[in-house]
């Protein structure tokens, strides 16, 4: 920035140096930038290292500096082989991955696919894009309680339809141990896909008409105008829509406590809710600490790899 | 560039401090009675306060089971902001008087007798290393049975006086097309009713050995592994749909009939009254079978901060007001818990209180008065958590049988200890 401003400085010579008020336009973007910059620092990366620390230590009811190894580390290594009955980290990181795949590969999916619907110049687009985009502008706790009234089979899909007279019906997956953590997928699913479909649709929109007319000239059929163009033209959105993804899917807490306040026996525990009950209510600390580094470098392995694949090719 | 960064920054924190005042005339109480019964039981403290001419400022935090106040307390009391007085349970206060942030009400309890009036069980919790750093509000029981009086009547059931008794009667209910047992299937709910199985099962002696002295022998003893099979004879009664559901529904279920009884602390008879029914003539109150004579408490208290000086009189007007025998039977009469002390006069209380507080005296003289360890007066969390995890995965099928469930239970135990 400095060398910019002696450029301007030679080609203006009535200035011969610079004005306290270039200096402080010069400063002002940082200054304004320092609070947000200095926030991020402390309460992002420096509580990352805090719990880093904390889950070396004997943490307990309140943070502790004794530095007592990685006994956190082992107890929760030696809880992810317990399968049978499953430990409560097992469930979470069994869950985590049934719902972390089919959370974003159903938004993904669904969200493509009704863009492509809704690109088809249809009739009243004005008033689908808003419907399937405002499940988004709802809180995860709202979502989470509409479902659970909705799926509770003594009170909505299922008693509805038994008092329609389809008395065979029965669906009962919130309460069964087994299935309670794909309800979990379908309210997320629900509530995401909207907005991946907008993420699509912008990116459809994005595309060149001309490119497509060549494609329909040369002969290509609808699908593989869209396998073959459509679709790896829309790359960077794909990118954007899994960080974004990946990111609600990580921090999913809210959905499964009102959802499902845990799930039958502790059944549809995700890590966060994992690491929230072991640091605030069962007192230990140290074991949440751990519980959510090991969250942070599950993520780190997922996003940076990806990153790095995607963002590689394109240089500045 | 990022000197000049760290500069604006450091220009920027300037502005963010700001002045703090304190007020010595009034009370900061953090507590998550927010509910309409419980928040009018509270006004009556309220106006004793006004009286003596100290203000009631609220820290309150909604949420029946406390978790998000105790993240909000947690955060006060890490930045030295301590409350006057905060609603506490059980091992909670103990943690935090380890942590040396309680106040000392040593004196206050003298003159005002608390030693004998509190029972001993509950000055567990409430005194610290000699010294008085809470002061108890009520003493809740779990062991109680709900029920319906015209569902009883109506299959011709009465009261049961054992286990088999109350199996018996179930499946009274059951053929009489009724819901036999309303249960929440929440693992604090499970694990609420399962303390009363144990001390049915086990006698008081049992219970005390293995769920406040966490004794290995006694918990995978043959007695512990009776104890889930009887558990699982229980759970057969529920109806299909009670999964994750909350334990006022649950009570909701009983009051209006569509179930015969709910096993549940006494905090239950607030929903009964809120509902506008009365002990003896639309709902009855029994012990769980086999365990008269005994009560699994819990107790909430106001726990003591160790304020600065020109606070503490307004700490000790609080305190002593708390356990004052007016406020106590006002309160507990409005709450459904019974006074946690002693000598009150049960004349304001309905005839489930009554005998709540005859039981409690009787129990506290004859020893049989313990800690519930799914309500956290067993055990410290870390245990009583994972005690709730083993019981419900029992009760929801992850753990198959009760040979298992024991073997867990030992496991879970020992390694939250």
């Amino acid at each position: 920035m400095s060398s910019v401003a002696t450029t301007q400085i030679k080609l203006t010579p009535e200035r011969s140096r610079p004005s306290v008020r270039a200096r402080l336009q010069d400063a002002l973007p940082k200054i304004v930038l320092a609070p947000s910059f200095a926030i991020t620092i402390v309460f992002v990366y420096g509580f990352i290292l805090w719990t880093v620390y904390l889950s070396f230590t004997n943490s307990k009811t309140f943070p502790s500096y004794v530095i007592t190894g990685p006994r956190a580390y082992l107890r929760l290594w030696g809880w992810t082989f317990d399968s049978d009955p499953p430990s409560s980290w097992y469930t979470s990181i069994v869950n985590m991955g049934i719902f972390g795949f089919l959370y974003i590969a159903i938004c993904l999916a669904l969200g493509l696919f009704l863009a492509i619907l809704l690109d088809q110049k249809i009739r009243g687009e004005g008033v689908l894009r808003p419907i399937y985009l405002y499940p988004m502008a709802l809180s995860f706790i709202v979502t989470g309680v509409a479902w659970k009234w909705f799926l509770d089979p003594g009170l909505g899909l299922e008693q509805t339809l038994h008092q329609w007279g389809w008395t065979s019906f029965h669906f009962d997956w919130i309460k069964n141990k087994d299935f309670v953590i794909y309800t979990v997928v379908i309210a997320g699913v629900w509530q995401a896909s909207g907005f991946i479909m907008a993420m699509f649709l912008a990116g459809l929109r994005g595309i060149d008409g001309e490119i497509m007319k060549a494609a329909q000239i040369d002969g290509a059929t609808t699908f593989q105008l869209y396998r073959r163009i459509v679709i790896p033209l829309l790359r960077p959105i794909f990118l954007s829509a899994f960080i974004v993804l990946a990111h609600l899917a990580i921090k999913s807490y809210d959905l499964v406590v009102a959802l499902t306040s845990g799930g039958p026996g502790g059944s549809a525990w995700l890590p966060s809710n994992f690491m929230y009950e072991y640091t605030f209510k069962r007192n230990e600390m140290a074991v949440g600490s751990a519980s959510a580094v090991i969250m942070l470098m599950t993520i780190v392995a997922i996003i940076v790899p990806y990153l790095y694949s995607e963002l590689r090719e394109k240089p500045r | 560039m990022l000197r000049k960064l760290l500069i604006g920054t450091a220009l920027a924190t300037t502005f963010a401090f700001s002045a703090h005042a304190e007020d010595v005339k009034e009370v900061q109480m953090l507590h998550w009675w927010t509910s309409g019964g419980e928040a009018a039981a509270l006004n009556v403290l309220k106006g004793d306060l006004a009286k003596e001419g100290y203000a009631w400022k609220d820290v309150p935090v909604a949420g029946g089971g406390g978790d998000a106040a105790m993240t909000a307390l947690k955060a006060m009391v890490a930045a030295g902001n301590y409350p006057t007085a905060s609603q506490m349970l059980g091992y909670t206060v103990l943690d935090y008087a380890a942590a040396g942030v309680m106040g000392d009400l040593t004196e206050t309890a003298k003159k005002e007798g608390w030693d004998k009036s509190v029972p001993a069980a509950l000055q567990k919790f409430s005194v610290y290393d000699g010294k008085w750093v809470a002061a108890p509000v009520n003493v809740h029981s779990v062991n109680w049975l709900w029920i319906n009086k015209a569902v009883l009547d109506k299959i011709g059931g009465s009261e049961p006086k054992t286990f088999d008794d109350f199996v018996a009667l179930l499946d009274k209910a059951k053929a009489a097309g009724v819901i036999p047992l309303a249960l929440g299937g929440q693992n604090w709910q499970e694990a609420t009713m399962f303390d009363s199985v144990v001390l049915s099962t086990g006698g008081p002696e049992f219970y005390k050995k293995a769920f406040n002295d966490l004794d290995d022998a006694s918990l995978k003893s043959d007695t512990m592994k009776k104890s889930f099979d009887n558990l699982a004879k229980l759970v057969t009664y529920v109806d299909p749909n009670f999964s994750g559901r909350d334990w006022n529904l649950a009570t909701a279920m009983v009051i209006k009939g569509d179930a015969l009884v709910q096993v549940m602390g006494d905090w239950a008879k607030g929903e009964f009254n809120a509902a506008k029914k009365t002990p003896g003539t639309d709902f009855l109150c029994y012990r769980f079978p086999g365990t008269d004579g005994s009560v699994i408490y819990n107790s909430d208290m106001f726990g003591m901060f160790n304020v600065p000086d020109d606070r503490k009189a307004a700490q000790v007007a609080l305190a002593t007001a708390t356990l004052s025998k007016s406020f106590q039977s006002a309160f507990n009469v409005v709450k459904g818990s019974v006074p946690a002390r002693t000598d009150v006069p049960d004349t304001d209380f309905d005839a489930c209180g009554k005998k709540g507080i005859a039981d409690l005296k009787a129990a506290n003289e004859g020893g049989t008065l313990f800690g519930s360890l799914a309500q956290g007066y067993g055990a410290p969390p870390a245990v009583a958590n994972a005690y709730k995890d083993v019981v419900s995965k029992f009760v929801h099928g992850q753990i198959k049988t009760s040979d298992e469930a024991v073997t867990e239970l030992v496991k879970a135990i020992d390694d939250a200890k």
